[in-house]
């Protein structure tokens, strides 16, 4: 499948014209479903449950989309893709939205033509080694090999780190995540890299997780985006603003339980704007009068999607950090719906 | 009227290459016209930007720093490198299993079934995943690596063998070998002209043998032992010093090897069995010996009827190296495919990738049909 992908995305370009600007929302709502690019697996961000129904802080922000476009959260097509593949399937058409832990930096925003319009986690590159190499730092793993996935900001950010201690390692890179967890479990590797949440989220696939530890240094700084196609303003507007919207209603404490409620009921006018009661905002955008409702019906708002994926009751038991609201000391801050 | 037809041929040759022509022209004006609207990169300038990205396996001295073209030429070679040992390797064991499936020997024969019938109809890729992960990477990690005599070392890092440092001194082991190497051709152009000549036969097999090892052992005593081994050392996570095989590369030659050995040695029994009886019978008949029989009458006329599905197999073995994917081996289609996500240019990155593979094939196609010219049946 990977293998038809890769070849046919660039068939793509020498034959079809591609999709015009500003064309993607109405593409999206004829086709009655949201093609939404994930991961092919890294829990609390893009995974598929038991049932096979995907789940995640990545896979929310496609729900979220698809509830403001359709009012309806289930309208989507999940496209899961290696770190390889990704952007050429959001180039081509493949996908309308890749929601995939994909970094933002400048040489992706500028000659790929995608545009990254929100950064809904900031993360940065860490270490998971086993606790008997008896090590308290990365700066000790001189010499060692280091197992990571290929294609990846972290495969560079890793050979910076290196260089820049004069550390003598060995990277051993796979196209999937699977196989990177499962030669360093096998001990192929002293240590594996890639950014920290996805080190926690990782360790639980190990055969014992606890006899490995993850170190203190974040090497990089890694905005995971949402990433769309460059020049169609109105759908990365859609992002921008849906993003914003949940954010919003998380500092108005608007949640899936009392939005109904506080939509009928709320005299407080940020909350009124957010949810349509005054002004139509929605429209904008071209969406309905109460998109940023469905949104938080569907999903909620950020606080409950990161502590229903990724928060102290998950398995992950990740701080909000970096994520909490700006308010908060954190780097989350939503401009203001008006 | 021939020339009337063959002026219609011309033209409709004509026709077609312009129309081939004309379809090129268009996908590749309309590609770069898309991709220019899509404000996507293009071009050839990439190559020479710098790479980031460290390599496990470089033959040539390759760092973060060095460029996407010299990352393209690392993984260039290290195809190369698989593919020729794969190739030699494939050979010979395919010749012996192909052999061992004629055998007189019950047991051997059915070895050599069961081998190439279970190889055969099992998909590389699953081969190559038995070979990296259940039998490579589980061996035990460096500290506790299987050694032989404290120089070799075998770990889930690699196997660890020692390093050959070459002294001044060591030209005159050199020289010695060439002046040995001149003296037994010397030898056989001697001895091969008397058989001409006389028709008696000499042996030369272990003269040669003896010649070639001792003058240049003597020249290595004689100058005082030239050469110092490095030894493979723990420290740290690893060891240092010494050289290495990573087992990546162990795991693609082994899944290579052992795959396209079995279709190989069907190959060589199918030659084999091609030659019709009469021929031994009659070289028997004519009191000539069973060894020489078969390198003499039957070998050579089965090789005519080996070279050109032989050559597929060549041909499928260095295509299926790109398999290496699946176990990390750093060949040319992982290096491309790195390279191809790092700069988003993925045209380009397949363009070279598919000139790469097409050149690779023809070579190998061209130096085998020459190959097969000469060993065909000269009529006289």
């Amino acid at each position: 499948m990977k293998r038809i992908l890769s070849l046919l995305l660039p068939a793509a370009f020498l034959l079809a014209t591609p999709a015009m600007a500003q064309q993607t929302l109405t593409a999206v709502k004829a086709r009655g479903s949201l093609t939404c690019g994930v991961s092919q697996g890294l829990v609390g961000f893009s995974n598929p449950d038991e049932k096979g129904a995907w789940t995640g802080l990545d896979v929310d922000y496609c729900k979220a989309f698809a509830a403001a476009i359709f009012g309806d959260a289930s309208k989507i097509k999940y496209i899961p893709l290696s770190a390889k593949d990704r952007f050429t399937a959001l180039q081509s058409g493949e996908i309308d939205v890749l929601t995939r832990n994909s970094t933002l930096t400048m040489s992706r925003d500028t000659t790929l033509g995608l545009d990254f319009p929100v950064t809904n986690y900031y993360d940065g590159q860490g270490f998971l080694v086993r606790k008997s190499l008896n090590i308290k730092s990365a700066k000790e793993l001189n010499g060692a090999s280091i197992c990571t996935q290929t294609g990846t900001t972290t495969e560079l950010n890793a050979a910076d780190f290196f260089r820049a201690n004069n550390l003598k390692y060995e990277i051993v890179v796979f196209v999937t995540n699977d196989d990177v967890i499962k030669a360093y479990d096998a001990g192929r590797c002293d240590a594996y890299t890639t950014d920290s949440s996805g080190l926690y989220a990782e360790r639980l696939k190990l055969t014992n997780p606890d006899d490995h530890m993850i170190l203190p240094e974040i090497i990089s700084k890694e905005p995971l985006s949402v990433a769309v196609r460059q020049g169609d303003n109105q759908w990365a507007d859609i992002v921008r603003w849906t993003h914003a919207a949940l954010l919003t209603a998380e500092e108005l404490d608007v949640t899936t339980a009392n939005v109904e409620e506080k939509m009928k009921s709320s005299d407080n006018p940020d909350i009124k704007r957010l949810l349509g009661a005054e002004g139509n905002y929605g429209e904008g955008v071209g969406l309905s009068k109460e998109w940023a409702v469905n949104v938080i019906k569907a999903v909620g708002n950020y606080g409950e999607m990161f502590e229903r994926n990724l928060g102290k009751d998950t398995r992950m038991n990740i701080q909000r950090g970096l994520n909490a609201q700006w308010n908060k000391g954190g780097l989350q801050y939503a401009a203001p719906i008006r | 009227m021939p020339e009337r037809i063959r002026w219609r041929d011309l033209i409709w040759q004509a026709a077609v290459l312009l129309l081939v022509g004309f379809v090129i022209y268009e996908a590749s004006t309309n590609a770069y016209d898309n991709l220019q609207r899509q404000n996507i990169a293009g071009g050839w300038g990439f190559l020479n930007n710098v790479a980031g990205f460290a390599l496990s396996q470089t033959l040539i001295p390759y760092s973060e720093l060095s460029t996407y073209g010299r990352a393209f030429v690392v993984g260039l070679l290290n195809t190369l490198m698989v593919a020729a040992i794969g190739i030699v390797l494939a050979t010979l064991l395919g010749f012996i299993v192909g052999i061992a499936r004629l055998s007189q020997n019950w047991l051997f024969s059915k070895i050599a079934l069961c081998y190439v019938e279970f190889i055969r109809n099992v998909p590389l890729v699953l081969q190559l995943m038995f070979w990296y992960s259940a039998v490579l990477v589980p061996l035990p990690g460096p500290r506790d690596s299987i050694r032989l005599l404290d120089m070799f070392f075998l770990n889930n890092r690699g196997l660890f063998v020692p390093y050959a440092v070459f002294g001044e001194n060591f030209v005159f082991v050199v020289a010695a070998f060439l002046v040995a190497l001149a003296a037994v051709i010397t030898l056989y152009l001697y001895a091969r002209r008397r058989q001409e000549k006389a028709g008696d036969i000499i042996p030369l097999t272990i003269p040669a043998l003896v010649i070639l090892v001792s003058l240049p052992l003597c020249a290595y005593f004689v100058t005082g032992g030239p050469v110092t081994w490095v030894f493979p050392e723990l420290r740290g996570f690893n060891f240092s010093g010494g050289s290495r095989v990573i087992p990546e590369f162990v795991a693609l030659l082994l899944g290579l090897v052992l795959y396209t050995a079995a279709f190989i040695a069907e190959i060589v029994r199918a030659g084999i069995q091609a030659v019709p009886r009469g021929q031994t019978e009659a070289a028997l008949a004519l009191g000539v010996s069973r060894r020489k029989t078969t390198s003499l009458v039957v070998v050579p006329q089965a090789l005519r009827i080996i070279i050109p599905p032989l050559t597929s197999q060549y041909l499928n073995l260095i295509k299926n190296s790109s398999l290496a994917v699946a176990v990390g081996y750093p060949e040319f289609v992982t290096v491309a495919g790195t390279i191809n996500n790092q700069t988003g240019q993925a045209l380009e990155v397949i363009a070279i990738t598919m000139a790469v593979y097409l050149f690779l094939s023809l070579s190998t196609s061209a130096f085998m049909n020459w190959y097969n010219a000469r060993i065909a049946l000269v009529e006289r």
